[in-house]
């Protein structure tokens, strides 16, 4: 498998928020700025990853039958690691993401990685591909969130661009769809190309 | 009184999906009739409310008591997939058809997040057992009441001539939007 | 089958338990050193440790934490660990600095999920709103909306989490005076 082809598939083609519309929750309920957006995605990319190599490396031994309940609770431990260090060092932003660290268990594009690619794939190729992943849905999240800031707030990265509260509606729940709607037509635009 | 807050409160005003952004998945998927959407409020109904009930069981006689919050994201999970597997035992017998209509949505139901997010709501919120019944069904009113009123538009919007580079998925999100506009003015009633 | 699930469960489980014994103290001190910026930050210069002489008031739906501040003995100030359920999305929780005499010192937010853009704007560092209630003692003043006949300019179009806000402020205030003398 071309490996570099792998890494790469994650952007535009194959991309989990814009393309394939998974773990869309996170992706609209946390994006109110671009810093709380790429911190949801470095968190989600940490468990994707680690779960692609724990179910990789175990993938023989696991019997098809009970194969998805075997992967969730893989999942379920790295979300709960993953919730616990947040919580003793990174204070500020773990009460920023608040419910949504937990929800990463039910992240359908965590899942989807671990069933679709990792349980059939070397451990090189699962690496690849967890981090590929995590690295294009935190890229999603931070143009969602970049955008929504920008908008909304009229600064990016908490970086005031202009003075000025924006227009609010980007910043509260509906502005999240129309945001998200417009960055999905210009990806389709984009893989078209 | 207080019952009634919390309902107009988790049906209206803090709409699980338009507001707190829960459980989306099944919204955008199994929007495209109103049938399909209602039967899918349906199924969201029950697991919603017995995962409550035994996820408040749990954690309140055995996670907390002995000290094993940290088991709660596991646990609550592994309660949510059993409960669905049931569902879809119940269903294949009982109504096959909706079965059928349902198809790929049932089982993804384990990780619909709207189904865990109120789950561990009702926990944080410390509300009792009463009162979290209560809060399950009201947020499964909700998504029921968001999904079909956004089936009844994609219902009609399949009539409309919409710009090619907004068809599909773009102009469902948008519609959202709007919907979750509207929504906003609900604001304030309780 | 059934026992590879049970091995993934108890490896699972042990591997959290482990992670959880390292990560407790962390979270605990986190917390703790939270909770005493808030304190440094709403009463003035003291030197005892008010988080050792803390004690606790029943309130309807709840309790309030009482951090007692001195300065060589003498009490300085108090800060009140008070809250609301009432706010836009749920529970606000507050800390509010009071001098002995009943004046607000200052006032930071604990934890709240209010509406970014809206109503997080009761944050110290995202308005002045706060700046309101400081130095000034709520038995002077009417320490309300406007629109409910009180002094307070509301966040703008915010009136739940403001009134919410004034609520929990009050509250400390009716606990502090309630309890009267802490010297």
């Amino acid at each position: 498998m071309n490996q570099a082809k792998n890494f790469t598939k994650g952007f535009v083609r194959e991309n989990p928020v814009f393309i394939l519309m998974l773990g869309l929750c996170p992706a609209l309920g946390t994006t109110t700025s671009a810093f709380n957006g790429f911190g949801m995605g470095m968190a989600t990319l940490f468990v994707v990853l680690m779960s692609n190599i724990v179910v990789s490396i175990f993938k023989d031994f696991i019997p098809n039958k009970v194969r998805i309940p075997s992967y969730i609770v893989i999942i379920a431990s790295f979300v709960t690691i993953t919730d616990l260090v947040m919580e003793a060092f990174m204070g500020a932003l773990h009460a920023e993401l608040g419910l949504f660290i937990p929800l990463i268990v039910v992240n359908c594009f965590v899942l989807g990685r671990a069933e679709a690619f990792a349980s059939k794939n070397t451990l090189f190729s699962s690496v690849v591909d967890g981090v590929g992943m995590g690295l294009a849905f935190t890229m999603a999240l931070t143009m969602l969130g970049a955008s929504r800031e920008l908008l909304g707030a009229n600064a990016i990265f908490g970086l005031q661009l202009i003075e000025g509260d924006g227009m609010l509606v980007f910043i509260l729940a509906p502005g999240a769809f129309i945001a998200l709607g417009y960055l999905i037509a210009l990806m389709n635009k984009l893989k078209k190309d | 009184m207080e019952y009634i807050v919390i309902v107009i409160g988790a049906v209206l005003v803090n709409n699980i999906v338009l507001a707190q952004f829960l459980g989306l998945c099944p919204l955008f998927g199994v929007s495209s009739k109103i049938s399909t959407a209602a039967g899918m409020g349906g199924a969201v109904l029950f697991v919603m409310t017995v995962a409550s009930i035994v996820t408040y069981l749990l954690s309140n006689f055995l996670l907390e008591p002995f000290n094993l919050m940290y088991l709660q994201t596991i646990t609550y999970i592994l309660v949510i997939s059993s409960l669905v597997q049931m569902v879809e035992i119940i269903l294949k017998k009982v109504s096959p058809p909706l079965y059928q209509a349902l198809g790929i949505f049932l089982p993804l139901m384990t990780t619909n997040c709207a189904i865990l997010g109120v789950a561990i709501l009702v926990f944080q919120q410390d509300l009792t057992l009463l009162q979290g019944v209560v809060f399950a069904i009201a947020h499964s009113i909700g998504f029921t009441l968001a999904i079909i009123l956004l089936a009844g538009i994609r219902e009609h919007m399949d009539l409309l001539d919409i710009p090619k580079g907004m068809k599909g998925n773009p102009i469902i999100m948008v519609t959202a939007g709007l919907l979750a506009l509207a929504f906003m003015g609900f604001a304030g009633i309780v | 089958m059934v026992l590879t699930l049970f091995v993934v469960t108890l490896v699972a489980s042990t591997s959290l338990a482990l992670i959880y014994e390292v990560t407790k103290e962390p979270i605990r001190l986190a917390a703790l050193e939270r909770k005493n910026n808030a304190i440094m930050q709403v009463v003035p210069e003291f030197n005892n440790m008010p988080n050792e002489e803390e004690f606790t008031i029943e309130v309807p739906g709840g309790e309030l934490v009482l951090y007692p501040a001195r300065m060589d003995g003498e009490l300085v100030g108090v800060a009140i660990e008070t809250f609301t359920r009432r706010g836009y999305s749920g529970t606000i929780e507050l800390m509010v600095g009071l001098l002995p005499d009943g004046t607000i010192h200052g006032i930071e937010v604990l934890r709240h999920a209010e509406t970014p853009g809206l109503g997080d704007k009761i944050e110290t560092d995202k308005s002045d709103f706060y700046k309101q209630f400081v130095g000034r003692n709520p038995g002077d003043f009417t320490m309300k909306l406007r629109q409910d006949n009180g002094e307070i300019d509301g966040i703008t179009a915010t009136t739940i989490t403001s009134r919410a806000y004034c609520e929990a402020v009050q509250l400390a205030y009716d606990v502090f005076i309630e309890k009267g003398d802490l010297k």
